[in-house]
């Protein structure tokens, strides 16, 4: 995890293509080093304003509480976190002044005790100081039962904290949890001194006004249209270099697009350009329109407790049957990279060595025809009763998935396998539906690492499967005990290299085993006009506006 | 008067609660529910949605919720928003505003437009430009008000660049001016759907009175035409426009869903859409109230403004 991944500049066949398509790589790479594009160096005092547009509305400002994904950006830009992973996967420290390991003595041998150094010339937005009693403060809302925090995992683990002095913490973990460093560069620190006299969190003022560290303070919201933060002079890090920063709020991704084009914004956010743009985007004058790797990956879960699916072959059926090029270059316009694994390809951990999957009908015909699945009257195959017919799922209105259905309803028709698609409102399929698994087939995209972390025992480990009462996310229900041995070891384990081959082996056993089966890596089309210099896409987080301390204005 | 007004103050009680028991019902059986937009959150894991579930209090019976909701609202409390914990109350305040801009102003464009066209076409019955002016209303009302926006800010903004393709002001502008300019294009989208069903129901209105014996007794009388109808005309084909206008009070403080996404306009109608979207149920429920009370009001101040203005009404 501290080690250089040196892979998340584009694979070469990816740079050639991209050059091919007009040179967007060009783009992108320059931004990657974080050098500003043209020589020009960012102003000596914060100037101007940039606006990001949105299609979703941050609402949450409590960077603890329960918030969706926008929220992110103005988190990232009020608050600062222990540690922060930079662009390359690689955790740097942020309100503390170095990152514990083994080899510094940071964390102890058994991972247990933990040791966290901050700095001392760190102030609130009000002017009061920055102190250990804040980490600690932080940490203990977390798990307040009374809070209603979005996540807990990893700081259940926490005991015994204790400020040493106001720039030294530590703890125990209850148990080893490698993880736990990835999950510091997303919890934002949160001012004891104010909120400590809230009766309670959830409703405090604070969350409406909130006073971090950050690079930018709170400005003022106009609900339901935009949010204005304004530069921090006494920042202890790099800038701000603007003024001020504006959130706006667009609802609706083709009028996010045309407010692009006509300068309203001068940076699109989440949920970015649509596909289907990219290639009239690229030609804009004066913008910048760059690909930029994210870590979700899209895939067709299968639900392994349905008896269609309980047989392999059926899956690598599925799978051959499947002409993902034809997808990804007449659907989605090339934008995403294909992949074998749930991995990003930009990851120290990502495993180049997967069998790659192969598009053939003869071939998925012959794996079914092996494993004694044969066709019926009506064509459609079966095997001791049970019907080779299933649903497919997927949130109603994403037009570009619905093809992709068509597409596969058609391909698996050939193969002998009925699908229908039945498809549902986002507020309804991400509910219980998909969380206690009472899908047959979904197509979804996610991200399975937190920051830069490699481990999916959320995802993956048979505890996890919360339609059989676990507390995770294993929402294909996949069993496999040499998974879960493998997960257990390697959140245990500290040391990177020592992980990089448990997580080989990890991605090894899902590509063999297909609990679901990988479409493509998702790439954002960012854009921003060509003045706006100092961005740095990140696909270790969730937003593009991870750094907005160093963007600034050009000429 | 009394009788009426007590009578009519208890039924729309009843209203009230019915609408309050189906909106609440509805909105709590819809699956998925407002921590569906978590399912896919990394590191959220389904105990964290289970525990934060308890907090909100939404794994306890539903007519529990029921209750304890509606008694707090009878306490003044409508409760607070699921997705950034503000109270519901100050949340419409936030974008009620913004809607209230919006809506009066192109109402008032309607109604201005709206009669004088229904008036005219009365009058002028079957020339051009009543023949005209049918065929517009036709038009207006068939072609959803959303398609027009998205011309207007074609041919307008992006063509012509005469007006902003959309938000209630230019961000670090504040002005008056500035807001106004925004303002021209949505309302006059919006209030093209209200001239039509306006100037409709004045010309038939109109057309009902211009027959009257009054009117013709009016003309016998001598009094030159303009006067017959300023005086006698217009002022009587109004009275049935005294309940229309009630009826669209309400769309005056709920807002325009669409139109309001279209021109990025932070009103009632766009909450509404997204509290929906979030299944922000205390928000849902605080505007259905909301406008299930404007709609009884405006029913009922129509029904005492038409018996004050016209003495041949009694309320009883």
């Amino acid at each position: 995890m501290t080690k250089r991944s040196g892979t998340l500049s584009y694979s070469r066949r990816d740079a050639l293509r991209l050059m091919a398509l007009g040179g967007a790589a060009g783009l992108v790479a320059p931004n990657l080093l974080g050098k500003p594009a043209f020589g020009q160096t960012p102003p000596s005092k914060p100037t101007g304003r940039i606006i990001v547009g949105l299609s979703q509305e941050p609402t949450v400002f409590n960077p603890l509480m329960t918030k969706i994904e926008v929220d992110d950006g103005v988190h990232f830009s009020l608050f600062d976190a222990l540690f922060r992973v930079d662009p390359q996967g690689v955790i740097q420290p942020n309100l503390a002044t170095e990152v514990p390991s083994l080899k510094n003595g940071g964390i102890s041998e058994d991972g247990l005790r933990w040791r966290i150094r901050l700095r001392d010339n760190v102030r609130w937005h009000d002017g009061a100081p920055f102190t250990a009693e804040d980490v600690k403060f932080t940490l203990e809302l977390i798990t307040n039962p009374k809070f209603r925090s979005w996540r807990t995992a990893g700081h259940s683990l926490v005991r015994d904290i204790t400020v040493v002095s106001p720039q030294e913490i530590t703890w125990r973990m209850e148990q080893a949890f490698a993880p736990y460093l990835s999950f510091l560069t997303e919890t934002f620190i949160v001012p004891k001194h104010i909120l400590e006299k809230e009766a309670d969190p959830n409703t405090a003022a604070f969350n409406q006004a909130p006073v971090g560290t950050g690079a930018f303070k709170w400005g003022k919201r106009l609900a339901g249209d935009h949010l204005e933060l304004v530069a921090n002079p006494d920042y202890f890090g790099e800038g701000p270099y603007v003024n001020q920063l504006v959130f706006k709020y667009i609802p609706d991704v083709t009028v996010l697009y045309t407010q692009f084009k006509s300068g309203d914004i001068d940076l699109v956010g989440q949920t970015y350009i649509t596909p289907d743009n990219y290639q009239e985007a690229r030609k804009l004058r004066d913008r910048v329109v760059t690909l930029v790797p994210r870590p979700t990956v899209e895939g067709i879960y299968f639900n392994l407790e349905r008896p269609q699916f309980k047989e392999l072959a059926v899956r690598q059926a599925v799978y051959a049957a499947i002409d993902r090029k034809a997808i990804l270059e007449g659907l989605y316009y090339g934008v995403p990279s294909p992949t074998e694994t749930f991995m990003p390809r930009q990851s120290f951990y990502h495993n180049p060595n997967l069998p790659v999957q192969e598009f053939s009908v003869k071939q998925a015909r012959e794996i079914l025809d092996k494993a004694g699945w044969v066709p019926g009257r009506d064509g459609i195959r079966a095997k001791n009763g049970v019907r080779l017919s299933f649903t497919n799922s997927t949130t109603s209105g994403d037009h570009l998935r619905e093809q992709v259905q068509q597409f596969l309803k058609q391909s698996l028709a050939e193969i002998g396998i009925e699908m229908t698609i039945s498809n549902l409102p986002a507020a309804v399929i991400w509910g219980d539906f998909w969380g206690k698994s009472q899908f047959d087939t979904v197509i979804v995209g996610i991200t399975y690492l937190i920051g830069a972390d490699p481990d999916v025992t959320n995802r993956f480990h048979s505890r996890a499967i919360a339609a059989k009462g676990g507390r995770g996310s294993n929402n294909a229900q996949y069993v496999n005990p040499e998974m879960d041995a493998l997960l257990e070891q390697g959140t245990r384990t500290f040391d990177p290299d020592e992980r990089r081959s448990i997580y080989h082996k990890v991605q090894e056993l899902i590509r063999r085993d297909l609990p679901f089966l990988p479409l493509y890596q998702s790439t954002a089309v960012h854009g921003r006009k060509s003045a706006i210099q100092g961005v740095v896409p990140n696909p270790n987080t969730r937003t593009e506006s991870w750094k907005a301390a160093s963007w600034y204005r050009g000429s | 008067m009394r009788a009426f007004l007590l009578s009519r103050l208890s039924q729309s009680l009843v209203l009230l609660v019915i609408v309050s028991i189906i909106g609440f019902v509805i909105l709590n059986l819809t699956p998925g529910g407002p921590l569906a937009q978590h399912g896919l959150a990394p590191g959220m894991t389904q105990a964290d949605i289970d525990r934060i579930q308890e907090q909100l209090g939404l794994n306890r019976p539903l007519w529990i919720q029921y209750l304890d909701w509606a008694w707090r609202l009878l306490q003044g409390d409508w409760g607070r928003s699921f997705r950034d914990g503000t109270s519901v109350t100050t949340v419409i305040g936030r974008h009620l505003f913004a809607t209230l801009l919006l809506m009066g102003t192109s109402t008032a464009i309607a109604i201005a437009i709206g009669t004088w066209i229904g008036i005219r076409g009365a009058t002028h019955r079957y020339s051009l430009f009543d023949y005209l002016a049918t065929i517009g209303a036709m038009v207006a009302l068939s072609i959803p008000t959303f398609w027009f926006g998205l011309v207007g800010i074609y041919i307008f903004s992006l063509r012509l660049g005469w007006v902003p393709a959309g938000n209630m002001y230019t961000i670090g502008d504040g002005s008056v001016l500035n807001f106004l300019h925004h303002l021209i294009l949505p309302s006059i989208v919006l209030s093209l759907v209200h001239v039509a069903v306006w100037s409709r129901y004045m010309r038939t209105a109109t057309l009902d009175v211009i027959s009257q014996d009054f009117v013709k007794t009016a003309r016998a009388k001598g009094l030159s035409e303009r006067r017959v109808l300023m005086k006698h005309v217009v002022g009587n084909a109004l009275l049935p426009m005294i309940t229309l206008a009630g009826m669209q009070l309400p769309s005056i403080l709920t807002g325009a869903l669409v139109t309001e996404t279209v021109f990025t306009w932070p009103g009632m109608g766009r909450l509404f859409l997204d509290s929906l979207g979030y299944s922000d149920y205390p928000v849902v429920m605080g505007l259905l109230m909301f406008s299930a009370v404007l709609v009884v009001l405006g029913n009922l101040i129509a029904d005492i403004v038409v018996a004050v203005v016209d003495p041949r009404i009694r309320l009883a």
